[in-house]
């Protein structure tokens, strides 16, 4: 860029904060990213000449006299085919040891799709986790969180999800991975042998945290240039989205902006829609799929990160161990997948949407049978078949250890209807009743 | 000469401008950044210093970057072509824009300067007109699009001269008034107005006494919406708020729809530009992109924007409601609109009301929802805006300022719950707290009476309170156990939960139960109510749910199927069995 060629630089610091640091300096853009004592920063305030940056890694040994020198650009991000397989960091540097990306630079956090250019999602994306394929079907083009508390297995299951699903590109960002989860993602991709079609941005929690704010738009930098440019089916992966999240508040807490609901930003709807907006079905065959973690408070869906996610995204995956199958379970109440019904019955079996709605509501009754029991009443002969029922349908699809084909859930959801129920029971249509049920 | 400025200070989209002459609230003006310019609005003066919102990303903008005021509020621009167009917040026609991505600084005309509409007119050199007289029509697809005397003229004017019949484009002089002063003006098919002042050019505004038609049960038999009403849709995420407003959308009984869709999911715009140039209007046989126009804001684009989107869609409503068409104003979400009014008032710095949102919130809120609403026109037709605005409350809990505000202003309450969708309950509308002011509007009584049975509001309150009673029996039978109550509180349960299953529960991805017409609701209610007046016995509690639970499935069978079909009738000589 011509603007390169000439650095303006100040040393003089008007005001330091743990996150920002404020200085006089004049034509500087926003947005603009700027080099202060080294570490990268990003114009985020102006006010007459008082301009303020975020500093990145943090503000420790900033001294007022440090050496600030604006790079006239916002971040950017190298693109081209040398990132397939690569491990990069929140600035797009390789982290693997590796040469750096030669490609076009392009801007990153860059202009929305136009509504009216997108296609309607229509692509099922199977995964063989019946309490995804079969309650809560993916489609391409969807963006979709899985909710869990902290100690459940969902590292372990967007990985599963990402290796099965059949996508060109899978694009890793991760925000706050330990360097555990971050081995273990880096040995799951290697071990499948797929390590040639994912590109990793990755901050792990020994890095400074405001950091994390860079990875969702390199990662999705990198996806548009692949979707948009290639044509590609793109898997996005985003974890986790919850601290994130956390980095912005400090930010915008020392920034002295009045928080909204939990401390947060008020405008962290805008904030994370900018992000899970990218998901996009483009006219040229081209696709972004996001699929996010965002952990949980003990379970807690009101609060404000988890609350504004589900406004954002298309449906939410909540995982929860279940106590009577021993299994950690894609909850089929909490969970949705708001496109499902673009592909159940149309690429899917005809009788896929009634028999996922028996399936739930009779599971619900499970639930009612339960509060029952744990009340002390007397069962009746409904509620105790619908408990065994609960328990089979709890095992044998909502667990997320099951592997099988969409055809395969149908068929076992049958089966299991017909061994507790009568078919007025399930109150499905007649049609697929006299198609479908099993007849001893 | 127009005021001219320099950016003295950005935060995010909020930049202030040093100014060198007067600027109004709420003024336009162009930022020049980088080749390219963008609107920004003014929203606080201080002295010299103007603060305004950009509608656009400001990535790139350097204090001392011009501005140009441009004398005039946020407008839209009103004309035949309006109808199946698909615009931003700001109007700009997202069909004729060039690119997969939205381009900074690019605004598009709204209207098809050179189509051609073929004109009538209506009015005769010599009439006594004033804003909003018709002056004649053209045919917009199927519905008669008015060409009237611009709002913003004030006082009486004379028609002079009125063009032929003929074809014209939107900017050819098709009238020439006189005014008071003698002062001939022209006047062309289109005209604009700014969009947050409401248009009052109509004689007078009575209270609402139709209602209006949705096929949806719970709504028009349940909780009644008018001609001309406001109501609100709460609810937590996954409850079905959008497939609700889309069911609306597809078979409200309204001349025009305008979709606002503010601050939501894209993906959810492009459902409704993909279905609905295929789906058919079911009151007029025509297709149902023919009526509507999508104002589309979504949560990615700019947040300013957002909050122009739903006045812009507002003043389309009003304009249609002047032709004396019936319009209905769909916003999804007005959350996403206050938190855009939010996030300004964070910017600037203001003292924060509760839960951060400015403390003007609720006079905003009702403001916007005052300007629905059934009108008489100077010429003695009616025109109607009926208002839903669906509420994204956080957290799902409905004591938060846009829920409680907007309480205040709507007459119908749609609470979407939880615990219902959880059971896969859908439309999860509680029915118990959900409520219709309507229903206790004498005139809307009147109305019912006429249209369906005598006795019709009598049935719906009978409905309505054996729900209630089915819950406190439910409540009594959770304490206390199956055995441990009579049988007639199960009777009583298993009643409330035949009008659950086979009346409020309706299935929106099912061709057939989708619409239900008020004639079928009239009939269902009916059958329900009577098995309800029966008084049964049963040895057991077993007994009573396993007749309940086959009648249940036998009415859902018959919600399924072709009203008064063979098959339907079958399954009421069923229902018959089951009773006898």
């Amino acid at each position: 860029m011509a603007t390169k060629a000439f650095q303006r630089t100040y040393t003089q610091l008007q005001a330091v904060t743990k996150a920002t640091v404020t200085l006089n300096a004049r034509s500087v853009a926003n947005d603009e990213l700027a080099t202060v004592n080294g570490k990268l920063a990003q114009v985020v305030k102006t006010k007459g000449d008082a301009v303020t940056l975020q500093v990145f890694s943090g503000t420790e040994g900033i001294p007022t006299n440090a050496e600030v020198s604006f790079h006239g650009a916002p971040p950017t991000l190298h693109v081209s085919d040398q990132l397939s397989g690569r491990f990069f960091n929140a600035y797009g540097h390789p982290i693997d040891g590796g040469p750096e990306i030669e490609g076009e630079e392009r801007e990153v956090g860059g202009p929305s799709v136009n509504p009216y250019k997108r296609r309607q999602p229509s692509e099922l994306i199977p995964t063989g986790i019946a309490g995804i394929d079969l309650n809560n079907t993916l489609v391409s083009g969807q963006k979709i969180p899985f909710f869990a508390d902290p100690d459940q297995p969902y590292n372990k299951v967007m990985a599963d999800v990402a290796l099965r699903a059949d996508v060109d590109k899978i694009i890793l960002g991760g925000m706050g991975l330990t360097n555990d989860d971050y081995l273990f993602f880096r040995h799951a991709f290697e071990s499948a042998g797929a390590l040639d079609k994912i590109v990793s941005f990755v901050n792990t929690t020994e890095e400074p945290p405001v950091e994390r704010l860079l990875i969702p738009d390199m990662a999705l930098a990198a996806a548009e240039y692949f979707a948009v440019d290639k044509n590609e089916k793109v898997l996005v992966l985003l974890t986790d989205m919850t601290l994130y999240a956390d980095a912005l508040s400090i930010v915008s807490n020392r920034m002295d902006q009045i928080p909204s609901k939990d401390s947060m930003p008020g405008s962290l709807y805008s904030d994370l829609a900018k992000i899970y907006e990218k998901a996009v079905q483009l006219p040229d065959g081209g696709s972004i799929t996001i699929i996010a973690v965002t952990t949980l408070n003990d379970g807690d869906i009101t609060h404000a990160i988890p609350d504004n996610t589900g406004y954002i995204t298309e449906g939410q995956l909540f995982l929860r161990a279940d106590p009577d199958s021993g299994k950690v379970i894609v909850d089929p109440f909490r969970s949705l997948s708001r496109l499902k019904q673009l592909v159940q019955g149309k690429k899917t079996r005809e009788d896929h949407a009634q028999v996922m709605n028996a399936g739930v509501r009779l599971y619900a009754d499970a639930q009612n049978a339960k509060t029952k029991l744990e009340n002390g009443f007397d069962l009746s002969d409904y509620d105790l078949r619908c408990l065994d029922y609960a328990k089979e349908y709890a095992t044998r699809l909502l667990s997320i250890d099951v592997n099988i084909t969409v055809e395969q859930m149908l068929d076992t959801a049958w089966e299991i209807f017909a061994k507790y129920f009568s078919p007025a029971e399930t109150g499905i249509k007649q049609v697929f009743v006299d198609k479908y049920w099993k007849k001893d | 000469m127009s005021t001219k400025g320099k950016v003295t200070g950005i935060v995010s989209n909020l930049v202030t401008v040093t100014v060198d002459g007067p600027v109004a609230e709420n003024e336009l003006c162009y930022i020049t950044v980088g080749g390219s310019r963008l609107l920004a609005e003014v929203i606080k003066i201080t002295g010299d210093k103007a603060s305004v919102q950009v509608f656009e990303s400001t990535r790139g903008l350097k204090n001392g970057d011009s501005v140009e005021f441009l004398g005039k509020m946020l407008e839209v621009t009103l004309g035949p072509g309006l109808l199946s167009g698909i615009y931003d917040g700001l109007q700009n026609n997202l069909t004729t824009m060039t690119g997969v991505f939205l381009k900074r600084g690019e605004y598009t005309d709204p209207l098809d300067r050179k189509a051609l509409w073929a004109f009538t007119p209506l009015a005769k050199p010599g009439d006594k007109v004033i804003a909003a007289d018709w002056l004649g029509e053209v045919k917009e697809g199927w519905l008669p699009h008015k060409i009237m005397v611009p709002f913003a003229f004030r006082g009486e004017y004379t028609v002079k001269s009125v063009a032929p019949a003929g074809n014209y484009t939107v900017d050819e002089t098709i009238a020439v008034l006189t005014g008071k002063d003698g002062e001939d003006v022209p006047v062309t098919m289109t005209q604009k107005w700014p969009v947050k002042v409401a248009v009052k050019c109509y004689k007078e505004k009575p209270r609402p006494s139709r209602i209006m038609e949705t096929g949806v049960r719970v709504i028009d038999t349940f909780n009644p919406i008018a001609e001309g009403g406001t109501g609100f849709i709460p609810g937590p995420f996954g409850c079905g708020k959008t497939v609700l407003q889309h069911a609306i959308a597809k078979q409200g009984d309204a001349d025009v729809i305008v979709m606002a869709a503010c601050g939501e999911r894209a993906n959810e715009v492009v459902e409704i530009f993909t279905e609905f140039p295929e789906l058919v209007d079911p009151h007029t046989g025509r297709k149902l992109m023919e009526r509507t126009t999508i104002i589309c804001n979504t949560s990615n684009m700019p947040v300013a924007a957002r909050e122009a989107s739903v006045y812009t869609a507002m003043t389309i409503c009003e304009y249609y409601r002047a032709m004396g068409l019936k319009c209905l104003l769909l916003a999804d979400s007005t959350s996403r609109w206050a938190q855009a009014l939010r996030e300004m008032s964070n910017r600037m710095e203001e003292l924060p009301g509760q839960d951060a949102f400015p403390v003007d919130l609720s006079a905003i809120i009702s403001n916007f929802y005052a300007r629905a609403g059934l009108v008489l026109l100077n010429n003695g037709q009616t025109g109607a805006v009926t208002f839903i605005g669906t509420v994204s409350p956080a957290g799902g809990n409905l004591k938060e300022p846009v829920t409680e505000s907007t309480k205040k202003a709507a007459r119908c309450f749609y609470a979407l719950e939880q615990n219902r969708a959880d059971q896969k309950r859908y439309p999860a509308v509680n029915p118990i707290d959900s409520y219709s002011k309507y229903l206790e509007y004498p005139e809307i009584q009147e109305f019912l009476r006429e249209k369906i049975s005598k006795d019709w509001v009598e049935k719906v309150l009978k409905a309505k309170n054996l729900v209630r009673r089915g819950r406190e029996m439910a409540d009594q039978i959770n304490i206390l156990g199956d055995d441990g109550v009579p049988m007639s509180y199960h009777e009583t349960f298993w009643k409330s939960e035949l009008i659950d299953f086979a009346f409020l529960q309706q299935d929106a991805f099912d061709a057939i139960d989708a619409l239900c017409p008020l004639e079928r609701q009239e009939y269902m209610l009916d059958m329900i109510l009577k098995i309800c007046d029966r008084h049964f016995e049963f040895d057991n509690f077993e007994q009573c749910r396993t007749l309940f639970k086959e009648m249940i499935n036998t009415l859902r069978q018959m919600n399924y199927t072709e009203f008064k079909s063979p098959q339907f009738n079958e399954y009421e000589q069923q229902l018959a069995k089951h009773l006898a």
